[in-house]
Order: C-alpha cells, then structure tokens, then sequence
C-alpha cells in the first residue's frame, strides 16, 4: 500500500495554506510534517482525512479499497477528543467503534492505553491527558491503515509519551501508516520528516 | 443498520442524561401555552376557538428552539470530524441525528399537547386529533430546522439566526397543520387533504431536509 | 443537638437512617386516619360527593407552596452561611413541592371538571398554581444541566429566591387579571364558614400530608448526600489511574 500525493494545494477562508505538496509513503513508513504555527500542518492533515477539499493535485491510496475515500481508510486524532462528558468512557469507545467499524476490540483498546478500570465512569470525570488516551484508544478499536495524528503528544505525560510511541511502532510493524504533525519526533526515530514552510 | 443504530442510540443518551435537556422542548412548550391566556383573557370560548393555533404555534417555537445546538456541540468536541470518516454517508448520518432529536425531544411535545390542548378548554376527544396532526407535522419542522442548525453551525452564529433562518420555511407546515387540526375539531371541510399534505411534507423534509444540511456542514467545515 | 453536628453529612445520614421508620409509619396511620374520616365526611348540599377532592386538593396546594419556603430557607443557608447541607436540602425540596403543586392542579382539574363542566378553567388560584409549578420546573432543569453540583446550587439559590420574591407580584397580578375578566371565582374553598364536620378531617390530613412531604424530604436528602458521596469516589477512582502503567 501506498499513500502518494502530488502537487498538493489547499485553500482554507480565501487564503493559499500551502501549494505543489508531493510525497509518498509506504507501509510501515512514518512521517512527521514540521513547521512553525500556521504553515498548514493540521490543514494537510484534513485534507488528508477528506475534511477539507482538495484545490489541486492528486492524492490516490494505491492498494487500498479503490471505492472508498481515503477519509474512511484513516484515523484522525485532532486537537478535540471526540468524547462526549456525559457518556461513559466504555460508551463513548463502543460508540466510534461501532460508527467506524465493526465495534468489536472495544475492551483490549481501553487496557492498551490503562483506561479499562475506568470504563464505567462518566468521560468527565477524566483528566486532559485521559481524554487524549481515550481518543488513542479509537485508533486501536477500529483497524485503519493510515493514522492522521495532530500533536498527539500534547496534554500526554512522560509514561503516557511512551506508551504511543510503542503503539504507533506497533501500529507500523502490523504494515500501517502515520503521519504526524508535531514540534519534535514524537518518539518516531526512523521517521521521515516533511518540513513545510510559509509559501 | 449497525451504525444507524450505534448513532440513533448515542445521541438519544445525549439528550437524556445530564445536560442533554431532553423535556426542556417541552417545559418551553407549556410556558408557552399558559402565557397565551395572559395575553388574550381566560374567556373558555375565545381559548377554545384560538386553541389549535396557539398549540400549533406553541409546538412550532419549542422544537425549532431546542434544535440549536443539534451540531452545535458535535462540531466544538471534533465529533462532527469523525462522523463525516466513517462508512456512513453524511446525508444519513444527519438524517439519523434528526430522527435522535425529534423522538427525544419531539415526540414529547406530541405527548403533552392532549393535556395542554385541556388547558385551552379543547374537548378531550378533539386533543386526540390535535396531537395526531402534531405527530404528523413535527418531523417536517425538525428537518426544516435540521438545515437552520447546519447553517448555523458553518457560520458559527447560533440562536436567533437560527429561527430567523428557518421560521419563514415552516409556514406550509402550519397552515396546513392548522387546518388539519380545525377541520378534525370544528369541521366543516374535511380532515383527509390537509393531513395528507401534512405528511407528505413531513416526508419530503426527511429526503431534503438532510441532503440540504450535509452539503452545508460539507462547506462550513472546510 | 449542636447545630455542629447537623454540619457533618454522616451524622446527619445516621439520624433519618434512624428517624425514617418512624416518620413512614406514622405518616401511615394519619393518612388512614384522615382518609377514614374524608370518607365519612357529609356530602356537600350542591356539589355532593366531589367536595371531598378537596381533602386532597387543599393540602397539596399548602405543601406546594411550604416547598417553596424551604427551597428560599435552604437558598439563604447556601448563599449567606453557606452550609453544606442547606444546598442539599433545596435540592430535594425542588422535586418534593413540584409534585405536591402538581397534584393540586391535578385534583383541581378533576375537581373542575363535575363543577365547572370543564378540565381546567383559567381560575386565580389554580393559575398561580400553574405559574408556581413552572417555575418549580424551571429550578429543576437548573439542576439538572449544571454540571458540577456547587455551580448549580448556587445558581438554583438566586433563582428560588428571586422566586420567593416575585411569587406573590405574580399572585396578585393574576387575582388582578382574574377578576379583570370575571366578577368573581365560580366558588370559593376554605374561607370561615367551612363546617366543623369538614374542618377536622382537613386538618387532620393537612398534617399527614406535611409529614409525607418531611419523610420524602428527609429520604431524598439522604440519597442526594450519598449521590454526591458516589461522585467523590468516582473522581478519586479517575485520579487513581492518572498515569499509565509504565
């Protein structure tokens, strides 16, 4: 499987965020897109994900399902959670898992990131750094092959930091993708890096 | 069906735990009706004529208000992202948040109109008739406001755009709602035309309604 | 008792764990008593048999409105000496005196309905019943969207009081625009002239009423402490496992 995309350009509130974007990325490749604050590393992410319209240029999955779009093919872990306060933390994975997939693996996706003991509490109840574990437990829940992660290291503590970068390895062993949009490399060594730049 | 189901359920929870809201439709319903007599005097006979309207008007405000927030929250927790991933078109995926809506917070207008219908001194037997054609007409009304939320949800304005947006495209409805009511209570033209055309656009505002609201949250979002 | 004591919520639970028994049982044996002698209260010369609604109607609408006094009691122990059991007291009175008022309007529709010919009939005293249980309605909905519990105290507490001050501006505007419209309420309950035959069995279910609404009072305080008691320990559960296992 191969992510390919070619003079990617993206447009957002009348403005050009960035322009001619190419790359490609293979399984069990990694890239982490750089940049300063507001060169568009979160719009390439949504466009990735099918939340933002292309302007031009192509972006084609060779490999994957060719009748699906490449937004039901990726996970994407914003800057929001996703998780409703009123629900309970079991609810609220059952949920997506069930909305994005098959809502099976509901249960070893909360153990996976210690949220398991939790699943009868109501979502707010939990810390920041909780929240975030839960919307990475979405991630395990439902298998996608490609991961579109925004900081996801934000709001997550030193242990918490680990356990990630563990699951994103073992997200690219089992043949995945991810792209990332961060300040550092995230945990991901081998990772290429996409540094983007005001236009 | 699986999916449908997981969102129909998700959000009818929403609205009845803590927060949600659920009956707020409703309590705003009743103020609503016993703050007419205030206005027009507690005279039986002019309550029970202007009943069907106020009842109609009553139940027409309560659920456009308490669609407000329909997307409102979805979109401010990232939801909305995530529910235009998954294998479920848009269109539907609105469509089933429209249904979640009108049985939580809908169908309980329906519900309490009989005993509000009393209150305007309607015969018992006449409430029944006036909650059918509520039954029938109220779904039209959340599928118009469903695009009045989408709207506002892309322009990041809530509230009174809201009614201000979707109010004038609810008029078939309550003339027609009205009409079924009157000519089920006071007669003389008959109840079948109205009612029919009640739900014919009760089921025209489900096929467009969410067609409409996904194509606007579509661009909102970008 | 040292009002000391009454500040802690495990001594209170203790004693209506302890009151509780007795107050059901005897709230049992007024009722009984009371609705015996209802029963066999004479019939009313014009409105026979239905007059006795109004042994249920009558007291429903005092305790509708001794709701509302504990809710505004409650409120100024919340707001100015802040104590921690006045928020839960308001708080278990909201549902308590809402459903006392709605059984008034209820037995009064009932009641309306041989008298008047119809269910409900725009009346001074019934309205301002309607009006008072809107806005019981209005200060449970507080309660229940506030998410944190101190919050929507505190915002319940301004409101009942702003409720207990406005209630009788409302009362008199609406005898004012009652009899604007109609000389005079079709008929009138209580007053002096009631009979003695019908007075003790009044007062007697006056009384058994109010102790049902203390028991309930009392059980619903007691359930609101553990329910909070439940919340704490659910968050400190949520602070147990902050960190994942390394």
């Amino acid at each position: 499987m191969q992510l390919k995309a070619s003079g990617l350009t993206c447009n957002r509130g009348g403005r050009e965020v960035f322009r001619g974007l190419s790359f490609g990325l293979a399984t069990g490749e990694a890239m982490v897109v750089t940049g300063r604050n507001g060169v568009g590393k979160s719009s390439l992410l949504r466009v990735i994900a099918g939340l933002v319209r292309i302007a031009a240029g192509r972006l084609i999955l060779e490999g994957g399902e060719p009748d699906v779009p490449i937004g039901e093919q990726a996970h994407y872990l914003g800057h929001q959670d996703a998780m409703k306060p009123s629900l309970t933390v079991g609810e609220n994975l059952q949920f997506w898992s069930r909305f994005l997939g098959d809502g099976r693996a509901v249960k070893p996706a909360l153990e996976a990131v210690d949220l398991a003991e939790l699943a009868d509490l109501p979502a707010a109840y939990l810390s920041a750094g909780q929240r975030r574990r839960l919307s990475i437990a979405r991630l395990l829940a439902v298998p996608r092959p490609i991961w579109l992660l925004d900081e996801p290291t934000s709001s997550l503590d030193a242990p918490s930091q680990k356990r990630l970068a563990e699951l994103m390895r073992d997200h690219l062993v089992d043949g995945g993708m991810i792209i990332a949009a961060a300040h550092g490399m995230i945990g991901l060594e081998r990772a290429c890096e996409l540094k983007l730049d005001r236009a | 069906m699986n999916t449908f189901a997981a969102l129909l359920i998700r959000d009818m929870q929403l609205t009845i735990r803590a927060g949600g809201g659920a009956l707020m439709g409703a309590l705003f319903f009743l103020i609503v009706i016993t703050m007419i007599p205030f206005a027009v005097g507690p005279d039986l006979a002019l309550l029970r004529r202007i009943g069907p309207a106020i009842l109609w008007l009553g139940a027409l405000l309560a659920s456009l208000l308490a669609l407000d927030r329909l997307f409102a929250t979805d979109h401010e927790d990232g939801s909305l992202d995530l529910l235009m991933m998954g294998g479920m078109p848009l269109e539907l995926a609105v469509a089933t948040k429209a249904i979640a809506h009108w049985i939580t917070t809908g169908l309980p207008l329906v519900v309490i109109a009989p005993l509000l219908g009393l209150m305007l001194n309607v015969e018992l037997h006449a409430t029944g008739w006036l909650a059918l054609t509520l039954a029938a007409g109220t779904p039209a009304l959340t599928f118009i406001g469903l695009v009045g939320a989408a709207l506002s949800v892309a322009l990041r304005r809530g509230g009174l755009l809201l009614a201000v947006l979707v109010l004038p495209l609810t008029v078939p409805v309550l003339i027609f709602g009205i009409a079924a009511a009157n000519a089920a209570i006071v007669g003389p033209t008959p109840f079948g035309p109205p009612f029919t055309i009640l739900c014919a656009l009760s089921l025209v505002g489900l096929v467009l309604g969410p067609i409409a609201a996904a194509a606007a949250l579509r661009h909102g979002l970008e | 008792m040292p009002v000391i004591d009454l500040a802690n919520p495990s001594r209170v639970l203790v004693i209506v764990n302890r009151l509780l028994p007795w107050l059901v049982a005897v709230t049992i044996i007024l009722f009984a008593i009371g609705l015996f002698r209802a029963l066999n209260a004479p019939d009313d010369y014009q409105q026979g048999a239905t007059v006795k609604i109004m042994f249920l109607h009558v007291p429903a609408a005092w305790l509708g409105m001794l709701g509302w006094v504990i809710m505004s009691i409650s409120a100024l122990g919340t707001l100015v000496w802040r104590h921690p059991l006045a928020d839960v007291a308001g708080k278990a009175a909201a549902p308590i005196g809402a459903a006392f008022t709605f059984i008034c309007l209820l037995t009064g529709s009932l009641w309306g309905r041989p008298t008047w010919g119809t269910y409900w009939v725009w009346d001074a005293r019934l309205t301002s019943m309607l009006i008072l249980l809107l806005l019981y309605l209005g200060v449970i909905a507080l309660y229940w969207t506030a998410e944190e519990p101190g919050r929507g105290a505190r915002a319940a507490a301004i409101l009942s009081l702003v409720g207990a001050i406005n209630l009788p501006i409302i009362k008199f505007s609406v005898d004012w625009w009652n009899t604007l419209h109609q000389p005079a309420s079709v008929f009138r309950i209580g007053g002096s002239k009631i009979d003695p035959a019908l007075l003790t069995p009044l007062l007697i279910m006056a009384l058994a009423f109010t102790l049902l609404f203390v028991t309930l009072h009392l059980a619903s305080m007691r359930n609101e402490i553990l329910r909070r008691r439940v919340r704490s320990i659910r968050l400190l559960q949520a602070q147990k496992f902050a960190e994942v296992s390394a």
